[in-house]
């Protein structure tokens, strides 16, 4: 017991969600219970309209729950914090800063500034091999690159944990699978706890310990998958028949509740 | 997106010039049609026209008047608006109540209230200002207004979880995100300025293009007429170039650009 303890990064407690709207009240979320490791990969699938982004946000602090808490580090999550960081689908990079400036952005505002600033936002920017492109500002970058620096300027400020929302969701099928391959190296180097949503099962599989299947509206979660492929993983994979049969069962399972969510 | 021209070879200058000769053709055509011709008079006459209203000692008066009162009207509308924009952004009350006003009056005419203005302010520099800073106060705060509505919230929560205080969001995000919409108020306010000028001149000024105009109306002499209206065009194509870099150079992060 006091062992598992120990381990636990995030720790959702029965964390509800109700959303007023002029239709009346919508659950997203109903009683959601969850323990995430120290440095656990984790990924969420679901339908559409499941909660997963509301789950996210309020694991963020950028919503608050309706009842329910979590805890990161045994300490209540109030707010957001940057032990927590954040990399959106809309990469979220601001237009009028160049790469660095990006990257620095967060430096700064901890108050670091100058060459210490500038060492360590290269380090990131080296690591997702933007070094070309310090200079030059978001409209100048393809959408696989821009959500390298926004994955760049979440890992500057040293996040624990890193929460992305369905971060390639908008992306062609190579720069994905690219940026997959880039992500798990990023984090069998440097551990940080990740929570991945995502509607993509094989790139679910490929990059997580865990995926957490959640069911529609009212978001629950239904089932939680290990998945006991050792990494390195590569695209080989994915012809693996574990894989495939895990594929298969989480699929399975997310169909079933894509098809609820039409009834 | 881009899309540039590539296929004509004609470079933009050379477009510029010929596209002028096209407008001095009309213009002289115009001045030789007889029905037209009281209207435009031509080039040579209404160029000579300045000659005219420089011995007459009031050129220079009248375009610097006006000068004058558009930028007070402009600048303080500015100034007014700027403020005005954000509140009603932020403020869901200060919105509700300030929005509907703004568009109503904005769609009445300058020239329907100047009356009142003047019963009030009086005559003189006072009214014109104050009809000049009311239409540019309108529309530059509508145009920042639905600038400062329009931001990317993921920019700002993307601010928050990387540390960013209520401070740091408004000073770092918010206020640079809200620049392009700025400049473009900051343009159509401008432009709104000089097209209110005849309305605001009409307040019983003692010089001004646009006051001009009008009791050069009265003696039926079109030539500075035609000139001081060219020069109200000239004033207000210089100021839109000039926003315009000023634009390029604060703003060409953005990915595109309309209006």
């Amino acid at each position: 017991m006091a062992g598992e303890e120990r381990n636990i990064k995030l720790k959702i407690e029965n964390v509800k969600k109700i959303y007023n709207s002029r239709n009346g009240e919508m659950i997203a979320l109903n009683g959601v219970n969850l323990n995430i490791a120290e440095n656990e990969f984790i990924c969420v699938v679901g339908p559409s309209g499941c909660g997963k982004s509301t789950l996210l946000n309020i694991i963020a602090g950028l919503l608050e729950p309706t009842s329910g808490n979590v805890y990161c580090d045994g300490k209540k999550v109030v707010g957001t914090g940057t032990e927590r960081g954040v990399v959106f689908q809309q990469y979220a990079l601001f237009p009028w800063m160049t790469v660095k400036k990006n990257v620095m952005f967060g430096l700064n505002l901890q108050g670091i500034k100058g060459e210490e600033a500038e060492e360590r936002a290269m380090k990131y920017i080296k690591m997702v091999q933007l070094e070309d492109f310090l200079n030059h500002y978001p409209k100048e970058l393809s959408g696989g690159m821009k959500q390298r620096v926004a994955i760049a300027r979440a890992y500057a400020v040293n996040p624990s944990v890193l929460l992305m929302d369905e971060p390639f969701g908008a992306l062609d099928a190579q720069t994905r699978t690219q940026l997959q391959s880039e992500l798990l190296e990023t984090w069998e180097k440097e551990q940080k706890t990740c929570f991945f949503i995502t509607h993509d099962v094989d790139e679910a599989i490929i990059l997580a310990q865990k995926v957490i299947i959640m069911s529609a509206r009212p978001g629950r979660i239904k089932e939680i998958v290990d998945i006991n492929i050792p990494y390195p993983r590569t695209q080989e994979t994915k012809m693996s028949p574990e894989f495939l049969d895990l594929k298969n069962h989480i699929w399975g399972q997310v169909y079933h509740e894509y098809l609820e969510v039409r009834k | 997106m881009k899309e540039k021209n590539k296929g004509s070879k004609i470079p933009d200058k050379v477009w510029l010039l010929i596209s002028f000769a096209v407008a001095m053709v009309l213009w002289y055509l115009l001045s030789l049609n007889p029905k037209t011709a009281r209207s435009f008079p031509n080039i040579v006459v209404t160029i000579k026209a300045t000659q005219t209203m420089l011995e007459r000692g009031v050129f220079w008066k009248d375009i610097q008047s006006s000068l004058i009162s558009v930028s007070a009207g402009f600048v303080l509308g500015f100034i007014l608006s700027l403020p005005t924009a954000i509140l009603m952004a932020w403020y869901r009350p200060v919105r509700n109540i300030i929005e509907p006003w703004i568009q109503f009056v904005r769609n009445i005419p300058p020239l329907a209230y100047v009356p009142l203005v003047v019963i009030s302010a009086g005559v003189g520099r006072k009214p014109q200002i104050i009809v000049i800073t009311i239409a540019t106060f309108l529309i530059m705060t509508i145009t920042i207004y639905q600038g400062v509505i329009n931001i990317d919230e993921t920019l700002i929560k993307a601010a928050r979880v990387l540390g960013a205080t209520d401070k740091d969001i408004f000073l770092r995000v918010i206020a640079p995100a809200t620049l392009p919409f700025i400049m473009t108020a900051v343009r159509l306010g401008a432009s709104v300025a000089l097209t209110t000028l005849i309305a605001a001149e009409s307040t019983g000024a003692s010089a001004g293009l646009g006051m001009r105009i009008r009791s050069l109306n009265n003696s039926f002499e079109s030539e500075p007429m035609l000139l001081y209206i060219i020069i109200i065009g000239i004033i207000g194509i210089t100021v839109e170039k000039v926003i315009k870099l000023l634009e390029r150079k604060l703003t060409g992060w953005q990915e595109k650009r309309e209006i």
